[in-house]
């Protein structure tokens, strides 16, 4: 099917689609991600028990064993099914925020520092080596002693300033590529000022492979954030997030196994769903592949 | 090679000394402080307490005083923990640490190079399925979901391992805290390995090996291996830092007494010198692993050396 695409000549894009959709791996992964975003929003609406609501009668009762709490519910009665999925919506809307603040920031950096070259763009860069060779917990650990914990917007500051890194060596790399283009030349000689050339014609021209990176770094962005409230400086209670919930449920799982059982498995589910996703992403649009 | 070496050594310095100066200036810019409690001090007993840690000097002050006490390995007292001083609590936790992290890095190179190097060698077969499958999954799962699963199966289950603690190091308290750390740097290795070793094995100069009659072993060992081997050994500076925030994780989950929740409870109770402290040494040693590593792959790579 490619091979034929290929031949009548169809760009990049529209071969890695066909290649994409007929990958049955990715379909599975569409499915499964389809399936878990759509329960995470109309599944805590469908159960009577909001999220921190107690329920004396029911203290840690297994998975089944009551007919309202679904999945069980934790030491203080509270229900696992809604708390969960309500981790869930966090981690992803967390996840793809934290991606556009990563955004935001490495195209500016990268566009920046391609566009002015010269020695502006040895600094910009150099600063992104240094902070390329420290941990990225570091960075965040100290961005959130910074400020408050547990405040939402910190968490996205601190997972969206680590993930920018690559994203600023991608789009400069870009950039550089398309500064030499005769489009550019011309915005130019036409009188365009810097500001406006890089805006409407260097920008517009990277977020394709941009979006592409954008979409393989989510599931390392979940991870980041559940590993945040697993170590307590993230999410805090009585919010759920699958970092806390797992945290929690690795205290008690002697005693009550699924409550570690319960989010680990909808957060192992979303990170092979998405990492199926990205690989299958990725090999679309490895032109070396046939 | 001693040249190359020596010619990396000024830059990892400096990086060192960037990562002091940036985590100082940021650590005492942070509104709050480490007395700052639910209970108000009286203004007299708390710019005694600022007095007593120096915190009532200028900033520039502090920070010569900091440098000075680092090069004499005194990292100051630590503010959470009043008995103690940061050196001290660093001490106490690095063996355990590091005897974790090192054993861990050892055998997910043992573990990751053999299984990659079985899986290209049957590639397509079911010991080839099995492997990638297993190190797709090892992969994409953290490590602080892979660390109570193991715990849960061969803990709880089985009854085979302790489940939590330290016991001085005996052996059946390690096996869970290493595997659990081992087992996605590993997973990456088995990949990176695999890969290229597949790579390798099509290339004209292992062709004529084989043709020139030498047994399968000895082509891999002679010929192939060696360049195979390249991408495993530059993912050792990633692996290094993998480890280190890895072994935060762990030493939460196996209630291990390491250096790691240090880090944590310390950036939890804004005890400033402990988080400058673990930063600090946990920054100089993932510099020295990536010079490590930077020279390893110069001595496997010649070319490199000579840049």
């Amino acid at each position: 099917m490619s091979e034929t695409a290929a031949a009548l000549g169809y760009g990049l894009w529209r071969r890695a689609g066909e290649r994409l959709r007929s990958s049955a791996a990715v379909r599975w992964a569409l499915v499964l991600l389809a399936a878990i975003v759509i329960l995470s929003i109309i599944g805590p609406l469908l159960s009577p028990w909001s999220f921190d609501q107690l329920d004396w009668q029911h203290l840690a009762v297994p998975p089944g064993a009551t007919a309202s709490h679904w999945l069980g519910t934790d030491r203080l009665g509270r229900d696992l099914f809604v708390r969960t999925l309500l981790g869930v919506r966090l981690s992803l809307l967390i996840s793809v925020l934290a991606t556009l603040v990563s955004l935001v920031i490495g195209i500016t950096w990268g566009a920046v520092a391609g566009f002015a070259g010269g020695r502006t763009d040895e600094w910009m860069m150099r600063c992104v080596d240094v902070l390329y060779s420290l941990p990225y917990l570091f960075i965040v650990i100290i961005l959130t002693t910074l400020f408050r914990r547990g405040s939402i917007a910190v968490l996205l500051l601190a997972i969206g300033a680590v993930g920018w890194l690559t994203t600023a060596r991608i789009v400069r790399g870009q950039t550089l590529a398309l500064k030499r283009r005769e489009f550019i030349e011309a915005a130019r000689a036409t009188g365009v000022p810097p500001a406006g050339v890089l805006l409407r014609h260097v920008v517009p021209n990277l977020l394709g492979p941009v979006a592409v990176y954008a979409t393989l770094t989510i599931p390392q962005m979940i991870i980041f954030e559940s590993f945040l409230s697993f170590l307590g400086l993230g999410v805090q209670e009585p919010h759920a997030s699958l970092g806390n919930l797992i945290s929690v449920g690795a205290q008690e799982m002697e005693s009550a196994p699924w409550m570690l059982l319960v989010p680990a498995s909808f957060l192992v589910l979303l990170l092979i769903a998405l990492n199926l996703l990205g690989d299958g992403l990725r090999d679309a649009l490895d032109p070396r592949e046939p | 090679m001693l040249r190359y070496a020596l010619r990396r050594i000024p830059a990892t310095l400096l990086t060192l000394l960037v990562i002091v100066t940036v985590s100082f200036c940021i650590v005492r810019l942070a509104p709050g402080g480490p007395f700052d409690q639910e209970q108000t001090l009286s203004p007299t007993v708390r710019a005694n307490l600022d007095h007593l840690y120096g915190l009532d000097q200028p900033l520039l002050t502090q920070y010569a005083r900091y440098l000075k006490g680092l090069l004499h390995g005194d990292f100051g007292p630590s503010l959470s923990q009043r008995d103690f001083t940061v050196t001290e609590l660093i001490a106490q936790g690095l063996p355990v640490s590091a005897t974790v992290g090192l054993l861990a890095i050892i055998l997910a190179l043992l573990g990751g190079i053999a299984a990659g190097v079985a899986a290209a060698l049957w590639r397509n077969r079911g010991v080839d399925y099995g492997i990638t499958t297993l190190a797709a999954l090892a992969v994409a799962l953290p490590s602080f979901v892979i660390g109570p699963l193991l715990a849960l199966v061969f803990g709880l289950k089985l009854h085979w391992l302790p489940v939590a603690g330290w016991e001085h190091g005996s052996v059946a308290y390690v096996v869970l805290p290493v595997l659990t750390l081992a087992l996605p740097v590993a997973a990456h290795l088995a990949r990176l390995t695999r890969a290229s070793l597949l790579e390798v094995l099509r290339t004209p100069y292992v062709r004529s090996a084989r043709a020139r009659g030498l047994g399968a072993a000895r082509v891999l060992l002679r010929h192939a291996l060696r360049p195979a081997l390249m991408p495993a050994v530059s993912y050792l500076g990633p692996a290094a830092a993998f480890v280190v925030t890895g072994s935060l994780v762990v030493e939460t989950v196996f209630a291990l007494p390491g250096t790691g929740r240090y880090l944590v409870q310390g950036a939890i109770d804004r005890d400033y010198p402990l988080v400058m402290g673990m930063i600090v040494v946990y920054g100089a040693l993932l510099l020295a692993l990536n010079l490590l590593a930077d020279l390893a792959y110069g001595w496997l790579d010649p070319g490199v050396r000579h840049e």
